[in-house]
């Protein structure tokens, strides 16, 4: 390691030190509509930076991220929820074996996220086998159905999801402690490996796959590693979304989840990891305030009913506004480095001086 | 010529290849021998680009063989081919734009880690010790081919001499014994042209490589090449050195109302 990466390491770890500082103040003094926006925005993190990787990073266009994430939190839901309630949600089909014997105890729950990762893990791997072979746009087609069918049998396959009711009643683990150090550790490797080796081939990839290929990089493989990698942290992502709102349903994970992330790499910057996370930050915060505008708006003797759905027509207006004006995002495919904050704040010493 | 009883290098056998009707390469055969520099000409869309192809597996030959270093590679993917030790430029210059000179070089270095995925992931010093030693390596041939001074430019951003040498650079970095050169020169005026030959040359004799080059323009070729091969229409017409390349009238023919 250079001395540059041991700083930057160092720096990193500094930084972490000051967020957990930064939890146990938020977990004791925020109010918890706050600490529920900043949940919400670590799990963006989470999502939007693994979908980075496939998307931006990797140049192959997935649309697969909510059946990922829907996987993800199913699986979770279904480890995690304690066994009484389990008679009572599934009143309709009992759950099937083995997971109608068994029940996660509370110090299982990372595990039980880990496990909802691989779950997505291998269905991206199942995706990725037949259709990363071949050239063109085959997997954005593929993962859209795969998202879809996904949809439908978690409406349809009872036993295993209870349908469209939904799984109620799922313990609420999920904090401020889990989610930060989920975003924070899941930037944390997925930044060190776009930084790496790996991540120039991934680029390369993105770049021009004939000259990649040309200088020895296993196309497959390396889309490959790339789209299972993202999956894996987009389950995780619904793990942690499930037991923050204590419950899963079929509507959860729509199509309209993979929408917000798009919104959020796109205005981040496909390529940038830390775009993604600026952004992440700046969605959840937005789609919060942006509440109002479906709420009914009574100006002087009119009263305008709420429009549901109104947020997406600005985001979506957003989206296309800035792909026109803005085509590269906040930060284009650049990274927000130490080294940048470190000459930033060099270059402003020495002009004051 | 060179000793016949040595082993060559690379042996191409009735290489044929057709896009739909069009007969693109048609029963070409050639052999290289180790430290050789082959001139590979003709007129445009005679099918020297589509030699090279077939060559480092981007088309897969309809008949015919490559054989390099005695082991039949006919069908290898393009990466594999480039384990073997083949590596090749582009005649459109297909650099990773957005990346830095310096990555574009260590991407070729990627093939030969060491590490999983992981050990990056982790941050762990064993990848660390790898990724340090690559870039020295790096660093090493962007000073030889004389892009030290560019190491963190974006490799869209450099003018086009720059580009092509870059391209040869990132192509010598997957450590090759054989190196396909696509009209390296194309673009260039010949006070550029004389000095990237020149450079050629060095590189073939600093690295032991042996070089199969293209070029459309005859004279640039008769330069620096001890054996040239010429096609017209996927068909070998010709092969000698330069002097009974001159003289050949095949060639001539070939060549008329396309000699500047
Ligand atoms: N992938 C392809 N599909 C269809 N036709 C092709 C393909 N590749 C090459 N050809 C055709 O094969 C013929 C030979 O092309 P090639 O590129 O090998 O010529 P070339 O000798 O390199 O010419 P130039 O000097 O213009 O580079 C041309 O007629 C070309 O149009
Ligand atoms: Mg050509």
């Amino acid at each position: 390691m250079g001395r540059e990466e041991k700083r930057d390491l160092a720096l990193t770890l500094i930084l972490f030190a000051v967020l957990m500082l930064g939890v146990s103040l938020a977990e004791r003094y925020l109010n918890t509509y706050l600490i529920r926006i900043l949940n919400t925005a670590c799990i963006y993190v989470v999502a939007a930076v693994a979908y980075n990787l496939i998307n931006g990073i990797t140049g192959q266009f997935s649309l697969g991220p909510n059946g990922f994430m829907a996987i993800g939190g199913y699986t979770v839901a279904i480890l995690m929820l304690p066994l009484v309630q389990k008679e009572q949600v599934y009143f309709l089909q009992p759950l099937i074996w083995p997971f109608n014997s068994f029940s996660f105890p509370s110090h299982l729950f990372l595990l039980a996220l880990f496990l909802g990762g691989v779950a997505a893990a291998l269905a991206a791997l199942l995706i990725g086998i037949p259709t990363l072979r071949l050239r063109g746009d085959y997997l954005a087609i593929a993962t859209f159905g795969f998202g879809e069918i996904i949809n439908v049998l978690a409406n349809n396959f009872i036993p295993l999801t209870n349908g469209a009711l939904g799984i109620k009643g799922i313990p609420e683990y999920t904090n401020l402690w889990w989610t930060v150090n989920w975003a924070f550790w899941s930037v944390f490797m997925i930044k060190g490996l776009v930084n790496s080796s790996f991540g120039r081939a991934l680029k390369a990839i993105r770049e021009n796959e004939v000259a990649a290929e040309a200088m020895g990089v296993n196309l497959f493989r390396h889309k490959l590693l790339s789209f299972v990698l993202s999956g894996f942290f987009a389950g995780v992502a619904g793990g942690l979304f499930v037991t923050l709102i204590s419950t899963v349903s079929p509507s959860l994970f729509t199509f309209t989840m993979t929408f917000n992330l798009l919104i959020i790499i796109v205005l981040g910057g496909l390529g940038s990891i830390t775009g993604s996370v600026v952004t992440a930050f700046i969605f959840a915060f937005l789609q919060e305030i942006l509440r109002e505008v479906e709420a009914p708006i009574t100006i002087g003797a009119w009263t305008f009913p709420g429009i549901p759905g109104m947020r997406m027509v600005v985001f979506s207006v957003l989206l296309v506004v800035m792909m026109i004006f803005y085509r590269r995002g906040l930060f284009g495919d650049k990274e927000i480095s130490w080294q940048l904050i470190i000459d930033r704040i060099k270059g402003r010493n020495e002009s004051e001086k | 010529m060179k000793v016949k009883n040595k082993e060559p290098l690379l042996s191409l056998e009735n290489l044929t290849v057709a896009f739909g009707g069009l007969v693109a390469v048609s029963d070409f055969s050639l052999q290289l021998f180790s430290g050789d520099l082959v001139g590979l000409i003709g007129p445009n869309g005679a099918g020297k680009t589509t030699v090279f192809n077939l060559i480092t597996g981007q088309y897969r030959p309809t008949k015919g063989r490559v054989i390099f270093q005695g082991k039949d590679i006919t069908g290898f993917s393009p990466d594999l081919v480039t384990t073997v030790g083949i590596a090749r430029t582009f005649q459109n210059i297909r650099l990773f734009g957005n990346l830095t000179v310096l990555e574009n070089v260590l991407v070729s270095f990627h093939v030969r880690l060491q590490s999983s995925f992981l050990a990056p992931m982790f941050s762990l010093p064993s990848y660390w010790r790898e990724e340090k030693a690559i870039r020295r390596e790096a660093y090493d041939l962007l000073e030889a081919v004389g892009l030290a001074d560019v190491t963190k430019e974006e490799a869209q951003s450099l003018p086009y001499g720059e580009q092509r040498r870059l391209e040869i650079a990132r192509a010598l970095a997957t450590h090759p014994s054989l190196l396909l050169l696509d009209e390296p020169a194309a673009g260039m005026n010949p006070q550029e042209t004389r000095e990237l030959m020149e450079f050629i040359k060095k590189m073939r004799d600093d690295f032991n490589l042996t070089i199969f080059l293209i070029e459309h323009d005859m004279k640039v070729v008769m330069g620096i090449c001890e054996r040239i091969a010429v096609m017209d229409f996927g068909m070998k017409i010709a092969e000698g050195t330069p002097e009974e390349i001159r003289n050949n009238p095949r060639v001539i023919e070939a060549y008329l109302g396309v000699e500047d």
